[in-house]
């Protein structure tokens, strides 16, 4: 490995209070009238690049947006349930700006960057004010006004929702505010495009090389700079709670081209899924953890034990988070439920098929409550649970295991949003920026958002002012070499006629390495197992891939197949930092490192950094650079839940 | 279980389809029915024929993508959910099932079970929006919004744009679909501002693009995966009215694409 370079975060100094207010007056702007001369490619249409195309399309720069799927409005912010926190303190029970930051600098395992997290606290009250004013049907009291509930364990009232839609409430807030800039000729969009290549020039971010994936076409695209708000890369694990088409692709290319990777290991993994029922299986479904709040969770005593949850009376049934945490009880966070989950499982108490689940009964909730007051709290979840498994859960409790949720890892951004290419900004999930190792309950909207309406709005144009508008057409050399190599590459996945293996075939094994040496719990054998495997994986996939069709059609097949190719690059990468980290931090759990009682255990002395990592050309030695992380208002301590 | 399917395929736009016949057997109950055709397709692809095309993204019945008449209903046989959460527990060993894309004018089919719903977005994009831009937002708080009313709003507010309304009409409207986003929007007091003139644009674009018109026939409410009510097509009436009576001219441009 090259010699560890530390990065430079470019967070301003000062009050943490006044950095975000600062930092918006030293930076450039550009003149009204000069706006339209500067393009910005905005790949995908999520929260954070939906909000970003639609607000900069405002500001009037020309603005490209692309999105894999047929619509803007299907990106899968959409499918968020449970809200989005800010700190508007409606509830008067103590909120504030700085109590946010700290819950999710604390919650985040001390793995954030606190400038970043601040003014995310800071821009969350703004984010509720622009989504009110869109039309965003928020959740009301009688008064009129908006309603809140906590969540995730927060002490505070701070969750906005929508029922349990509020990420397709936020998400066509958003996608009607493109569909606006749209009409107005602002923006551009280019639905069912999937970006395969980056293109830099003169190292900057210049452009993007595209697949039209109706007609085949490959395409060149050239821009001033390029947002990519491309989601996270929980699809790695084959199984998880993102949507069938949610990849790393755009990322991932642009690692290659020198975008640093930070933090790949820190991924989340959900406590409340529905669990695999077989081989079959394409995702996994989350149920809200809101279940958490009246239904317990429990095993039996005993291994094996094969009666059903009826006939295994009180005595025999094992309260595991009740027991283990009694302050907390069933409402530790997500990290922590999961890991017990699959402590029991690993004991043989699970149940289910294959053995691993564990109940969330609803049963003394019901004797308590009734019926009815159950219904109204989670009758559409109960119908859903009901639906996908045949099963009743007003009369059995609910079998549920955890998933991958959620990928705190990404692009490396400074504090301007900007990856390790000038001119290449990161938004959302895609980023590494705000929720450190781990991230809170209903988070993950307040950060598509922020990124999007607030952020870089703000710095993209700091960094436009710096440049000279559209000197730059598709015929430079640059765009050639890289649509070479996209051809090239499609050429290459086509070509293995008498390929033995389906994509799916080689992303399920990958997925099932990943999750059983990667997953809820990592160790030093484990992750080397892996790390021996998956280039051989890589190889194999290579050589005897089937993909049909042909490249200049409709042709899902291809689609998955060069996903899949970046998914076996990654996954390398991902188990390479969960070695090198030998602490155990949030999402992160190195079995090597826990605390007498099984809790992780931090090691803040080595280990109080972002791992940023470079490509080398080599995938087996990528360059680990750091970005120290200092902190300078929120104490780390052990996080304790007993 | 064993199914016999008969898909609808089509190489393009452009190319004649047809029906073909192919066998489903190891079906289990547990599958999704996107599940089921994962698995036909994985043989094929084996066999070295190419599988079928068709939509899906999220499979948790939210994002809109997926959509299918299976056996000549828009998302099969049960009310109230998408294809993606159907599973095969609804159906019996040895059933034939004929799964067919959207059929309407306005959605092209772009391969086998694929169609173009970019109508939808031209839809929206004639006004289907409140214009605020982003920082021009007062406090949330002081735009205070009845509880009913916010309620009405957020039950419109829930359509996914899936279409199967407009595949279900005997009209091929798309006027659930637009009514849903109209009354979303004018339920709120921020949205009443745009009310009439939003109407007036959006159904310009509606026929434009080659929707029928609504005869009441209520299909579209009876697939909706959404349960999105006719009654908001009666709100969508009323305010067209007010604008015909305000003497209110369309804004939009006719979109050329259709």
């Amino acid at each position: 490995m090259s010699e560890p370079k530390n990065l430079d975060a470019k967070a301003p100094g000062g009050p943490i209070a006044h950095r975000w207010d600062k930092h918006r007056f030293d930076m450039k702007l550009v003149n009204p009238a000069n706006r339209r001369r500067y393009t910005v490619i905005v790949v995908g249409s999520g929260l954070a690049g939906g909000a970003a195309a639609a607000t900069l399309g405002e500001q009037g720069y020309n603005v490209q947006c692309f999105c894999y799927q047929d619509s803007p409005r299907r990106a899968h912010s959409i499918a968020a349930q449970g809200g989005i926190n800010a700190a508007k303190n409606y509830r008067n029970d103590g909120d504030s700006i700085h109590r946010l930051f700290y819950d999710t600098v604390k919650g985040g395992d001390f793995r954030a960057r606190e400038s970043n997290v601040y003014r995310l606290a800071q821009v969350s009250t703004n984010i509720i004010d622009q989504c009110v004013a869109q039309g965003v049907p928020f959740a009301r009291e009688y008064s009129g006004y908006l309603d809140n509930r906590s969540f995730g364990g927060a002490q505070v009232s701070r969750t906005f929702y929508a029922r349990g839609q509020t990420g397709q409430q936020l998400l066509l807030g958003a996608y009607q505010a493109l569909a606006r800039q749209i009409a107005a000729g602002t923006v551009a969009m280019h639905a069912r495009s999937e970006m395969l290549d980056v293109v830099v020039v003169d190292g900057r971010a210049r452009g993007i090389i595209t697949r039209d994936m109706v007609t085949g076409k490959i395409e060149r695209h050239v821009a001033d700079a390029v947002v990519l708000a491309t989601g996270g890369y929980g699809n790695l694990f084959y199984l998880s709670t993102n949507a069938k088409g949610c990849n790393t692709t755009a990322i991932w290319r642009a690692h290659r081209k020198g975008a640093f990777f930070a933090n790949p290991c820190y991924t989340q993994i959900h406590p409340t899924c529905i669990p695999v029922t077989g081989e079959h299986q394409s995702k996994l479904t989350l149920m809200s953890e809101s279940l958490r709040n009246d239904g317990r969770i429990w095993v039996p005593k005993k291994k094996g034990d094969t009666r059903s949850p009826q006939q295994i009376p009180e005595a025999e049934r094992d309260y595991y988070l009740e027991v283990r945490y009694p302050s907390f009880g069933n409402l530790v966070p997500r990290d922590v439920a999961s890991r017990n989950a699959k402590q029991v499982c690993d004991q043989g108490r699970g149940v289910g098929p294959g053995g691993l689940g564990v109940y969330l009964d609803f049963a003394d909730s019901i004797k308590r409550l009734g019926k009815a007051k159950i219904a109204e709290r989670y009758g559409n979840l109960f119908d859903m649970y009901a639906q996908i498994t045949g099963e009743n859960p007003y009369e059995l409790p609910m079998r549920i295991y955890p998933a991958i949720h959620y990928t705190m890892g990404g692009l490396w951004v400074d504090y301007n949003l900007m990856s390790t290419i000038p001119g290449l900004f990161v938004a959302g999930e895609a980023n590494f920026s705000d929720h450190g190792a781990n991230r809170l309950g209903a988070s993950a909207l307040m950060q598509g958002l922020g990124d999007g309406y607030f952020v870089l709005p703000a710095t993209v144009p700091n960094y436009l002012a710096g440049i000279k508008p559209g000197d730059l057409t598709i015929e430079h050399a640059a765009f050639g070499q890289a649509e070479t190599e996209v051809v090239g590459r499609v050429k290459r996945l086509l070509g293995n006629i008498g390929g033995t293996r389906t994509v799916d075939s080689f992303h399920r094994e990958l997925g099932k390495l990943l999750w059983d040496e990667c997953g809820m719990g990592r160790n030093d054998a484990g992750l080397r197992r892996a790390i021996a495997r998956i280039p051989t994986l890589r190889e194999e996939f290579w050589k005897g891939v089937r993909v049909p069709g042909e490249g200049s059609d409709f042709n899902q097949e291809l689609e998955k197949a060069g996903r899949v190719a970046d998914f076996l690059e990654l996954g390398e990468l991902l188990c390479r930092d969960a070695l090198h980290r030998a602490e155990s931090c949030g999402g992160h759990f190195r079995e090597e490192s826990q605390t007498e009682d099984g809790e992780a255990q931090r090691d803040d002395e080595q280990f109080s950094y972002v791992a940023a990592w470079q490509y080398t050309g080599d995938l087996a030695k990528p360059a680990l650079n750091k970005e120290p992380l200092t902190f300078e208002y929120v104490k780390p301590s052990q996080r304790s839940y007993k | 279980m064993k199914l016999t399917l008969k898909v609808w395929r089509q190489k393009n736009s452009k190319a004649v389809g047809e029906f073909k016949t192919y066998q489903a057997d190891h079906v289990s109950p547990d599958m999704s029915f996107l599940e089921m055709l994962d698995i036909v397709n994985q043989d094929l692809i084996m066999k070295g024929q190419e599988p079928i095309a068709f939509d899906h993204d999220c499979r948790e019945g939210i994002c809109g993508m997926c959509s299918l008449m299976i056996n000549g209903v828009g998302h099969g046989p049960k009310t109230a959910i998408t294809t993606c959460q159907l599973h095969m527990r609804s159906f019996s060993d040895g059933e034939t099932v004929t799964i067919e894309p959207w059929r309407a004018l306005p959605f092209p089919i772009i391969k086998d079970l694929v169609t173009d719903r970019s109508s939808f977005d031209r839809i929206i994009q004639a006004g289907g929006f409140i214009s605020a831009s982003t920082g021009a937002a007062p406090d949330g708080n002081s735009i205070p919004i009845a509880k009913p009313d916010a309620e009405q709003s957020m039950d419109a507010a829930a359509c996914i744009g899936c279409g199967a309304c407009v595949a279900a009409c005997p009209n091929g409207s798309a006027m659930l679909f637009t009514a849903a986003k109209l009354a979303h929007l004018s339920f709120l007091p921020q949205g009443k501002i745009e009310r009439h003139q939003r109407v007036l644009n959006m159904i310009t674009v509606h026929d434009a693009e080659g929707f029928g018109n609504c005869t009441n026939m209520g299909e579209c409410s009876a697939v909706c995966p959404k349960g999105i009510s006719l009654d908001t097509i009666a709100r969508l009436n009323r305010d067209l009215v007010m604008a015909a009576l305000k003497g209110l001219e369309p804004t939009v441009g006719i979109p050329v694409e259709g």
